[in-house]
């Protein structure tokens, strides 16, 4: 994580400031925080059925989490903090038990007092929803066996085995703590109407406009919010969210903006702006179809791999689009990713790009598939999807392979990867919490994870994936993870993992308090913001 | 005239009934499904049980006979039905934009009405003047531009202009108010979207005044009218003007029936939330109810809108009568 500011004076103050604990600075109580929303509005208030970051940045703040990555260190990938419970506890029975202690003083908005009940009930619903009940991250728990309250201070997760993978999933931002009593009456309600016991109560929501909310004067954390108020403008359009930081209708956008927004503004503003920027836990993935003719050979998977210069690649393409840091299957900053020396062991990452692509060629021959044509199915986004996909042809070219792009809204770029209609597709890969066990899982086999769309078999790599989702050790973690990795990236080359996206926030200078995430979905209830005016 | 627009109205059924038939099947070409676009645009992965459930919720399971079906039941019974992405009532979701869509659609009608056929007039009664040459030119100029790059260089102006003169550049509001609520704070955020639509609109009901104009202003009629001693004033207004502003009328009525839907890339660049914004989402985020209903709504719009010339032209020319 950097921070950076247009001018060159304020760098150094704000560099200071990034790196600064959020509790040197005096912070200052009051004011509303007017934010952009890069969405139209969201599916629905539900965080527990939906999946967009938009239903987050929408009404994260009026709710609470059972644990969360630490408010004040959100890049960290492997630290985890209390929301409601007292302290992060110890795992007993060989890992499989967790026991949380609730806070006693926490209320809902209604007033009504917030219960181990409720946080059981909660999850109960997202882990094994009830019939007719969307839960869309249910197939994250598949390790937990049952989640019951045994008082109104304590809720016990057992698990049906150990795993890593565990408490990163706890962390969920979208597992927000509902009123137990409601949920029962009507497990929709959450859907249309937000009430939960977060540091900003609802004032109201007009859809597709705005959402307002005041400061909870009965938050449980004494001292926060600083806000008063907070107020998030639903603005699809990247111009309407750079104009208005620029003529400070809005003080800040959390999602991310494109480099061209951050040189423009910082151009512009100078020290009236600051900008965070951090690797982001999402990527895009090349994936051949196996099913496809000559994608089903492994020598021609390898030579696409070849041909691409991520190394130089990456940094050329940092100016311009939203991706940065070449890396393997787990998020770079992350203890299990491989490093840079491990990279450049697999195809797609040899630091001498003549003698890679060399290799590729002669593997195309050998293949058979010189000068090979194909299409490269590609979603309408502009960034970064549409930048790497040119890249990628580019870079292709290089080797003699003629590559068209097609380039298909949404819904069809879905439904082409999900009926095996393409060639290569590119895919993205885009988690919240950095949880590269559970992460990792995009890259098994079609029939064990039905969003892998390589259509291909292979029973190595479930039995390597299985061997690492039960290892708790972070050593012998390490080691399976990289077996996983070198089988997926090098021996059978099943997908192409290019550079990771890269967060770009920008705020005027006057918020303080907030730190960027690796993920647009993380650190969204703003309790710790504050502004200095 | 009565019987005349209940037939005009009885005979909206078929139209609206034909469209709701072509964007039920047009809406259902497009692969994919809001379910899968709800569940896995973010990018992560899709669970399948979710998605199930989601299509099962939906109706998405049923047949496309048993779709349609329903579909027109529900019209008949005039159920517009609950929108697949948001899951509120279509009607709802319509009510919370169409203030804004009409709102701009009127303010640009006015400032087009008010610019055009003043200068329509003067540039056809001033045939190959200098004013005659500027206002051609003005004319050309809003009809090649588009309404979105106009809208996003004002942006730019407004903010350079008001930077340069305070220092601080200045926005109109992103958030929309009702007028009602607080007039000035919504004239200033849809003055400006009114007046870049406005001059494009301007520009071709300019270029249709004028050539009517030029047109009447040669007719027999009118220099019996010049022969008889009448005033130029009166040649003009009473016997002239009214005589071109049939076809300009239609047009008026084409453009503002157009506007109520087809404002999608201004409603963006200016951030309003209206209904032209609302069916692109429709239409991306394959919420096929509300994408049908919002056409439908923009067929009885255009329906309506031609009745409504159809009986201005009576007024407009006695000659004309309906039975």
């Amino acid at each position: 994580m950097s921070v950076r500011t247009g001018a060159g004076i304020a760098l150094s103050l704000l560099t200071a400031f990034a790196f600064t604990p959020a509790g040197a600075e005096q912070p200052k109580q009051g004011g509303t925080l007017t934010y952009v929303i890069p969405a139209d509005a969201p599916p629905s208030l539900d965080a527990h059925r939906e999946t967009t970051y938009a239903t987050i940045h929408t009404a994260a703040p009026y709710y609470s989490v059972l644990i969360r990555v630490p408010p004040d260190n959100p890049a960290s990938t492997t630290e985890f903090v209390c929301d409601l419970c007292t302290e992060m506890p110890k795992p007993t029975d060989d890992g499989k038990t967790w026991t949380f202690k609730i806070r006693d003083n926490v209320k809902f908005h209604d007033g009504s007092k917030l219960t181990a009940k409720d946080v059981a009930l909660s999850w109960q619903y997202i882990v094994k929803p009830p019939k007719g009940v969307v839960s869309a991250r249910q197939s994250f728990y598949e390790m937990v066996d049952s989640v019951n309250a045994t008082d109104d201070s304590t809720v016990v997760f057992k698990l049906k085995y150990a795993t890593a993978a565990f408490l990163p999933a706890l962390a969920d931002p979208y597992a927000w703590i509902y009123k137990k009593e409601i949920l029962e009456k009507d497990p929709h309600w959450y859907e249309k109407n937000i009430m939960g016991s977060g540091p900003f109560k609802l004032v109201k929501i007009e859809v597709g406009q705005s959402i307002t909310g005041e400061r909870n004067k009965d938050y449980y954390l004494k001292g926060r919010p600083y806000l008063d108020g907070i107020v998030g403008i639903f603005a699809e359009k990247q111009s309407v969210r750079t104009d208005a930081l620029k003529a400070d209708r809005a003080s800040i956008e959390f999602r991310g903006l494109p480099p061209s927004a951050r040189d423009q503004l910082t151009k512009e503003l100078g020290d009236k702006i600051w900008v965070q920027d951090s690797d982001w836990n999402c990527g895009n993935i090349l994936t051949p179809n196996h099913q496809k003719k000559p994608f089903d050979d492994v020598r021609v998977r390898k030579a696409l791999a070849l041909a691409i210069d991520q190394w130089k690649g990456a940094p050329a393409l940092s100016k311009i689009a939203n991706v940065r840091t070449v890396g393997g299957i787990v998020f770079p900053g992350s203890p299990l990713a491989a490093t840079k020396e491990e990279l450049q062991t697999m195809p797609g990452y040899w630091p001498d790009i003549e003698k890679s692509r060399a290799e590729a060629k002669k593997l195309l021959k050998e293949a058979g598939a010189e000068g090979l044509k194909f299409e490269l199915l590609n979603r309408n986004v502009d960034q970064p999807y549409k930048f790497v996909g040119t890249w990628v042809i580019g870079e292709w070219k290089k080797i003699g392979l003629n590559v068209e792009q097609k380039v298909v809204p949404t819904g069809p770029w879905f439904s082409n990867m999900r009926a095996g209609t393409f060639d290569v597709a590119m895919e993205a890969n885009c988690q919240s919490v950095v949880n590269p066990v559970l992460d990792t899982g995009k890259y098994l086999p079609h029939r064990v994870f039905p969003d892998n769309y390589g259509y291909y078999d292979d029973p190595k790599s479930v039995e390597l994936y299985e061997a690492m989702q039960k290892e708790t050790d972070p050593a012998k973690l390490r080691v399976a993870m990289r077996a996983y990795e070198k089988h997926t990236l090098d021996t059978e080359v099943h997908e192409i993992v290019l550079p990771y996206w890269y967060r770009i926030v920008m705020g005027r200078s006057y918020v303080k308090g907030w730190k960027i995430s690796p993920s647009h979905y993380l650190n969204q209830d703003l309790a710790n913001i504050w502004l200095d005016k | 005239m009565h019987r005349y627009i209940v037939t005009r109205l009885l005979l909206a059924i078929p139209t609206l009934a034909g469209a709701a038939a072509l964007v039920f099947i047009l809406m259902r070409l497009i692969p994919g499904d809001v379910c899968v676009i709800r569940l896995g645009s973010g990018g992560a992965h899709v669970d399948q049980g979710a998605l199930a459930l989601c299509r099962e919720q939906l109706g998405l399971d049923q047949s496309m006979v048993v779709q349609f079906l329903l579909f027109l039941k529900n019209y008949a019974m005039f159920d517009f039905g609950i929108s697949m992405w948001s899951g509120n009532p279509v009607w709802q979701e319509i009510l919370i934009r169409l203030p804004v869509s009409l709102e701009v659609a009127i303010l640009a009608t006015v400032i087009a009405v008010l610019l055009a056929i003043p200068l329509g007039t003067l540039s056809a009664l001033r045939e190959n003047s200098k004013l005659d040459h500027v206002v051609r030119v003005v004319a050309i100029a809003g009809i090649a531009t588009p309404s979105f790059w106009l809208g996003i260089m004002s942006l730019i102006l407004v903010l350079n202009v008001s930077s340069m003169i305070t220092g601080t550049p200045w926005l109109p509001p992103i958030d929309y108010v009702p007028l009602w609520q607080d007039p000035i704070r919504n004239l200033s955020i849809v003055l400006l979207p009114a007046i870049t639509v406005g001059y494009r609109y301007s520009a071709v009901t300019m270029r249709l005044t004028r050539s009517a104009m030029l047109e009447v202003m040669r007719e027999d009629y009118i220099r019996t009218a010049r022969a008889k001693g009448l005033l130029e004033q009166i040649v003009v207004n009473r016997h002239a003007l009214k005589n071109a502003l049939l076809p300009v009328v239609t047009l008026i009525g084409i453009e503002f029936a157009f506007l109520i839907g087809g404002l999608v890339i201004t409603e963006q660049v200016f951030n309003l939330n209206g209904i032209g914004r609302l069916l692109v989402q429709a239409v991306q985020n394959q919420d096929n109810v509300l994408a049908q209903a919002l056409v439908m709504l923009i067929v009885l719009v255009f329906v309506v809108v031609n009745l409504v010339v159809d009986v201005l032209y009576a007024w407009l020319d006695p000659r004309i009568r309906y039975s």
